[in-house]
């Protein structure tokens, strides 16, 4: 019994080593001169950061760090703010057409891509809005996954909580806001998590509609950087973007590593 | 008065889901029938669209290129799927043990899935270099002779899937978790008295157990499969001989590159559906496995 437990946790001390290794890796060959990279093993012999230096005078990496920022940020705070209130709406008003608004909300969340795509870069270049941050923001401050977490959560809540707010007179975004968020703190973290990593991580779209290098954001500049001749070959060059790029959800894992496995978990669940 | 409040009580939740509303019409439904209208033109945004009728759907039937960027897709798929439900289900089996860092190992197994497909591409495309890629240089350090990963037509979509099924597999094994410590151990106590052996064990309590996990894995994955773009993008841009060329990339391509606005909102259309297609096959499949 004791040895086949051993034998388990060697095995799964390999598989952790595959999945960590190879970024270990390219950190350090980030900080290695590029005519070490190919013999490198676990240990450097020589470090430099020659590969950032060079980096930095190529792309305006920091440039599209802060477009990252900007652009996963608004994003994250409208799913949120936009998402309660229809969520809210859905799971604790009546109206006319309540029914239908479900019902076209599972209809977007079934909806394949691929078939808006075009006709959304078409309206960015009717809107004249190709090559601007609206661009990027405005049509991802909506999220239907995020609605239906938020209605499910709202849904929790007992309606003598929200009739006593009604009678001393709140307002019903004040409702939202002010009395109910706090009641439902985990699903706005798995929401916040989700939209912005998804923001932070996406590259079609704004591969589609941006074409400034000042306004494109840090995955889209770090592709081009690395299918284009800019980094003329030079290996330890793009893994240093790459390695830019990865380290601030690294650090956010490093630190919510649990809200990040449980908000993921959980919208494959739901989904 | 009365009248008015009563009015403004029933105005309220319409003004609450405005935003979601407009932001719907706009950005969803007016799309999809636009999209609709785009598969009837011919059109490169600049000058005026050019109705067509059905030229883009005789195109399309006969554009050996788009078919084959789907038959790749489905050899993506076909690759990816199995691959990381075996994994996935191993790596979650193993982990269900009361064990020394099990936290440390489930983190470790997630790291991949929450970086960007664009520093994992870049990272593998480094690993599966030929020359002095850490993985030929692990085969000849045990005496095997090098592969060609990137380079060869057979192999690249044959690596580009492995390294999909390494970035995503943490996500699945978790879910397998939920799945698999759903069952209590009194099931298997049980199971041993009566003397059933490893593979009962595993086909009668364990199966029934994730069967729903095994649903949204195979679907999840199915999904996430067919956006196949950004891997080959970055890694190959579509070659060898167009043999990593995905449906999405080929899409994308004549969108943005050729400006294709009415042939490409068509394949986009028909990508879509297949993609529905598949899904409601894969659906159907699995909920009627016991009969």
């Amino acid at each position: 019994m004791k040895f086949s437990k051993l034998i388990l946790f060697l095995l799964l001390l390999g598989a952790a080593l595959s999945f960590l290794y190879p970024f270990y890796w390219m950190i350090l060959a980030s900080l290695t001169p590029e005519s070490q990279i190919g013999q490198l093993g676990v240990i450097p012999k020589e470090l430099t950061f020659s590969n950032y230096t060079l980096m930095f005078s190529k792309i305006p990496i920091w440039r599209s760090l802060l477009n990252s920022t900007i652009v996963a940020g608004c994003s994250t705070l409208g799913v949120l703010i936009f998402g309660s209130m229809a969520g809210y709406s859905l799971a604790k008003l009546q109206f006319r057409g309540q029914g239908l608004l479900f019902l076209l909300i599972i209809f977007t969340m079934t909806l394949p891509f691929q078939i808006t795509l075009i006709p959304n870069y078409i309206l960015m270049v009717k809107f004249r809005w190709v090559d601007t941050m609206a661009a990027l923001i405005i049509p991802a401050l909506n999220n239907a996954f995020a609605i239906l977490m938020f209605r499910q959560a709202f849904k929790s809540i007992p309606n003598d909580l929200i009739d006593a707010a009604r009678i001393d007179g709140c307002s019903e975004l004040r409702i939202i806001f002010q009395i109910l968020w706090p009641n439902i703190i985990p699903s706005i973290i798995t929401v916040a998590i989700l939209t912005f990593m998804n923001s932070w991580n996406d590259v079609l779209w704004p591969l589609i509609v941006i074409r400034d290098e000042q306004l494109m954001t840090m995955p889209q500049l770090v592709t081009l950087f690395a299918v284009g001749g800019r980094a003329e070959a030079q290996l330890g060059v793009k893994l240093a973007s790459a390695v830019l790029l990865a380290l601030p959800i690294i650090i956010a894992y490093a630190i919510f590593q649990k809200h990040f496995i449980q908000s993921m978990a959980s919208s494959g669940l739901k989904g | 008065m009365a009248a008015n409040s009563k009015f403004r009580k029933k105005l309220v939740p319409y003004l609450i889901v405005s935003p979601y509303l407009i932001h719907l019409l706009l950005f969803v439904l007016f799309p999809v029938v636009f999209s609709v209208v785009l598969t009837f033109h011919k059109w490169n945004i600049i000058s005026p669209m050019e109705y067509v009728g059905l030229d883009n759907f005789a195109r399309l039937v006969q554009d050996r290129l788009f078919w084959k960027a789907i038959l790749n897709t489905l050899v993506f798929l076909a690759i990816h799927i199995p691959l990381q439900i075996i994994i996935a289900l191993t790596l979650a089996y193993f982990l269900n043990q009361k064990l020394f860092i099990r936290g440390f190992f489930r983190a470790s197994f997630f790291l991949p899935v929450v970086i960007s497909g664009v520093v994992v591409t870049i990272l593998w495309q480094q690993l599966y270099g030929f020359e002095s890629g850490l993985i030929n240089r692990a085969l000849s350090g045990l005496g095997l002779g090098k592969v060609e990963w990137l380079t060869s037509s057979k192999v690249a979509m044959v690596a580009i899937a492995l390294m999909a099924t390494w970035k995503n597999v943490g996500l699945y094994v978790i879910l397998f978790l939920v799945g698999l410590q759903s069952v209590p151990e009194s099931y298997y106590e049980a199971a041993d008295v009566e003397g059933a052996n490893a593979w009962q064990k595993f086909r009668f309590i364990t199966l029934p157990a994730i069967n729903p996990m095994l649903f949204m894995v195979v679907i999840l994955s199915t999904i996430g499969g067919f956006s196949l773009f950004i891997e080959p993008y970055i890694m190959t841009g579509g070659g060898p001989l167009n043999s990593t060329l995905s449906a999405m990339l080929y899409i994308y391509k004549q969108a943005f590159e050729y400006y294709h606005m009415g042939y490409s909102a068509t394949l986009g259309i028909f990508f879509a559906m297949l993609v529905m297609l598949v899904v409601a096959v894969q659906k159907y499949a699995i909920e009627n496995d016991d009969e």
